[in-house]
C-alpha cells in the first residue's frame, strides 16, 4: 500500500506502539484486498462482545490499553456494539461470574483506549447516523448495511480488531465499498409483494441475501410500494447481511444512490435478474417452523427502537406470560422506555426488558443450557439465521404471534 | 477432482501449511456455523455438521454472516481449536481481518470452483507467499 508521510511515521513507531500495531494490522488486510492507499474515516464502531473476544481477545485489548496515557487513545469518535451482558439482569440471564469479570475487563480496556461505550447496534437510530459519502469504519453487519444503503455512507464490514485499529489511526484501507465502482448493482431484484410486518421485511431481506450470496454482491431492488420506515429497513438490511453477507443494497426511488435505476445499474439488462414474491419470503419463514411449542420468546437482533418497544408494550398490556419474553434495546432507548411506561407494562406481564446487549452476542449457548431453552420464537429473521448454530430451534413469527406465544406457549 | 494439481488464488495471507482438506460447497462463519468449544461444525443445515475442523484445511465456498469471526479466530487459535488454514472461493473483509489477527493462513479467489477441484479428505499444501494451493493426494 502507498503510505503518506504520517502513515510512514506511524509504521516506524514514532507515534508509539499502539498506532503502529493498529496500522500493521490494517496493512495486512489492505494488502490482502489490493488496497492502493488509506482513506480517512470520521467514526468507528466496534463489535467486541466477550463471547467473541474470549480470554485471548481481552488480553489483546489489555495489551493495547497498557500503553501509557497520551499514546493509546482513539483519535476519532469510536463507539461500541452490544456487550455480552446486561449487568442489571445478569442474574436473570444466569450469566456466570467468569462471564461478568471478562466483560468488566474488556470494558476497562476500552475506556482506557478512549472508546465510547454506547453498546448499541442501532447507532444509526440512536447515536449519530453517518451521512452520504461519509467514510466510516463500522462493525456489526446490520449497522454497515443500513449506513451504506439507507444513509449512503461508505464502509466495509470492519470486525472488532479492524474497527478499533481505524479508531486508533483515523483511517482504513481503501477497498470494497469505499470505492465508487464497488457500489454499482450486480443483481436486479423485482419484488412483487411489499412486506407488511417486521418479520416479513426480515424474511424478504433473508431471501434476497441468499440469492445475492456473497459480500461483493449489490442488489438493486424495484417494486417496493410506499416508503418503508427505519425499523422495516433495519430488519430488512440486518437479515440480508446475515443470510448473504451483503453490505449494500439499493431501493430504486428510495435509497440515496438510486433515485433512478440507471444511477446504479447503467446497463441493467446485463445483470442477473430475479423476481421475489410473498410466497418466497413466506416459505423462508415457514422453513423454520419446526414445532408449535415454545420455550422462550426473544425480541432482539437488532436492538429494539422506542417504537418497537411501544408496540410490544401495547401487546403485553394486561397479559400474564407462561413463557419468558425478552425484549432487548439500546442503553440510549432504555431510559425512554422506562420513562414512558413501556418497560413496566412488559415486565408486569412477565417479560424482561434488557439493554446494552444482544441475545446472540450474550452467551446464547450457555443461556440455553442454563435455562433449558431450545424452541425460541422471534420476529427477527437475523436471529433465526444465527441461532441454529447455538443449538436452538428458532422460529420466525410476527410480533403479535410471538407475544401470544409467550402467553400460551405455542407459536401459531 | 484433481490430484497433484496446483491452483492460484487472487488473495492470500499467512504461512505455508500442509494438511487434510475438509471440503464442502457451503459457507463459513465462526459464530453461525461452529461449536467452538468442541471444535465441530454445529449449524444443522451446514454440509459439514458434526465434523471436526481442528487442524484441517477448510475448503469452502464463501465467508458468511457476522463480524465475530474477526475476533474468534484469535480466540480459537489461543486454545488450539482452530482450522489449520481456510480456503474459499469468495471472501468478505471479516474473514481476512480475523485471519490477520489470529494468524490463520487464508487463500481466496480462484479461476475454478475450488470446492469442486479439491476432493474431501485429500492432502493439500497451501503456500500463501506464492498464492498457491497444491493437491498432493
Amino acid at each position: 500500500m502507498k503510505l503518506n508521510e504520517e502513515e510512514q511515521d506511524i509504521l516506524a513507531g514514532k507515534q508509539g506502539p499502539v498506532p503502529k500495531k493498529a496500522l500493521e494490522h490494517q496493512i495486512k488486510v489492505g494488502d490482502f484486498f489490493g488496497a492502493v492507499d488509506f482513506v480517512p474515516v470520521t467514526q468507528a464502531h466496534i463489535m467486541a462482545d466477550t463471547e467473541s473476544l474470549g480470554e485471548a481477545g481481552v488480553q489483546w485489548l489489555e495489551g493495547l490499553a497498557a500503553e501509557k496515557a497520551g499514546r493509546r487513545r482513539v483519535r476519532i469518535p469510536t463507539i461500541t456494539d452490544p456487550r455480552g451482558t446486561d449487568f442489571a439482569k445478569a442474574a436473570f440471564l444466569r450469566h456466570t461470574k467468569a462471564m461478568l469479570t471478562l466483560e468488566e475487563r474488556a470494558i476497562a480496556a476500552f475506556v482506557r483506549l478512549g472508546v465510547l461505550m454506547t453498546n448499541t447496534c442501532i447507532n444509526y437510530q440512536t447515536v449519530q447516523p453517518a451521512t452520504r459519502n461519509e467514510h466510516v469504519a463500522y462493525g456489526d453487519t446490520g449497522v454497515v448495511i443500513y449506513s451504506n444503503s439507507v444513509c449512503g455512507a461508505r464502509s466495509n464490514f470492519e470486525g472488532g480488531p479492524s474497527a478499533l485499529s481505524a479508531g486508533i489511526t483515523g483511517r482504513t484501507p481503501r477497498y470494497g465499498f469505499h470505492l465508487p465502482q464497488q457500489r454499482l448493482a450486480t443483481l436486479h431484484v423485482r419484488v412483487e409483494d411489499t412486506p407488511a410486518t417486521l418479520n416479513e421485511w426480515g424474511a424478504l431481506g433473508g431471501v434476497i441475501g441468499r440469492i445475492a450470496g456473497n459480500y461483493w454482491a449489490v442488489p438493486v431492488i424495484e417494486g417496493i410500494e410506499g416508503a418503508p420506515g427505519s425499523d422495516a429497513l433495519k430488519h430488512f438490511g440486518a437479515a440480508m447481511a446475515s443470510f448473504g453477507s451483503i453490505a449494500l443494497f439499493h431501493l430504486v426511488g428510495l435509497t440515496p444512490e438510486a433515485s433512478r435505476l440507471a444511477d446504479v445499474a447503467p446497463d441493467v439488462k446485463s445483470l442477473p435478474s430475479q423476481r421475489v414474491s410473498r410466497a418466497d419470503f413466506t416459505a423462508l419463514q415457514q422453513s423454520y417452523h419446526s414445532t408449535d411449542e415454545v420455550d422462550v420468546v426473544v425480541f432482539s437482533a437488532p436492538q429494539l427502537s422506542l417504537l418497537e418497544l411501544r408496540d410490544i408494550a401495547a401487546l403485553c398490556d394486561g397479559r400474564n406470560f407462561k413463557k419468558p419474553l425478552i425484549a432487548i434495546t439500546s442503553p440510549q432507548i432504555k431510559p425512554d422506555s422506562d420513562h414512558m411506561g413501556f418497560t413496566q407494562t412488559i415486565e408486569d406481564a412477565g417479560g424482561q426488558v434488557l439493554s446494552g446487549m444482544c441475545f446472540y452476542q450474550s452467551y446464547a449457548r450457555e443461556m440455553a443450557d442454563a435455562h433449558g431453552w431450545k424452541r425460541l420464537a422471534t420476529n427477527s429473521a437475523k436471529l433465526v439465521n444465527i441461532l441454529g448454530g447455538y443449538g436452538y430451534q428458532p422460529m420466525l413469527g410476527s410480533m403479535e404471534a410471538c407475544v401470544e406465544a409467550a402467553a400460551t406457549g405455542r407459536l401459531v | 477432482m484433481s490430484a497433484n494439481k496446483t491452483f492460484t488464488a487472487r488473495h492470500a495471507m499467512g504461512k505455508a501449511v500442509r494438511g487434510e482438506a475438509l471440503v464442502a460447497k457451503d459457507g463459513f462463519s465462526a459464530r453461525y456455523d461452529l461449536d467452538r468449544i468442541n471444535g465441530v461444525f454445529s449449524r444443522p443445515a451446514h454440509k459439514l455438521v458434526g465434523q471436526s475442523y481442528v487442524g484441517k484445511i477448510l475448503v469452502l465456498d464463501t465467508a458468511k454472516g457476522g463480524v465475530a469471526t474477526a475476533w474468534m479466530l484469535l480466540e480459537m487459535q489461543s486454545r488450539g481449536i482452530v482450522p489449520l488454514a481456510i480456503v474459499l472461493n469468495s471472501v468478505n473483509p471479516i474473514i481476512a481481518q480475523g485471519a490477520a489477527l489470529g494468524d490463520v493462513p487464508l487463500l481466496a479467489g480462484f479461476d475454478v470452483d475450488i470446492t469442486q477441484a479439491v476432493a474431501h479428505g485429500s492432502t493439500v499444501e497451501i503456500d500463501p507467499a506464492r498464492k498457491m494451493l497444491a493437491v498432493r493426494s
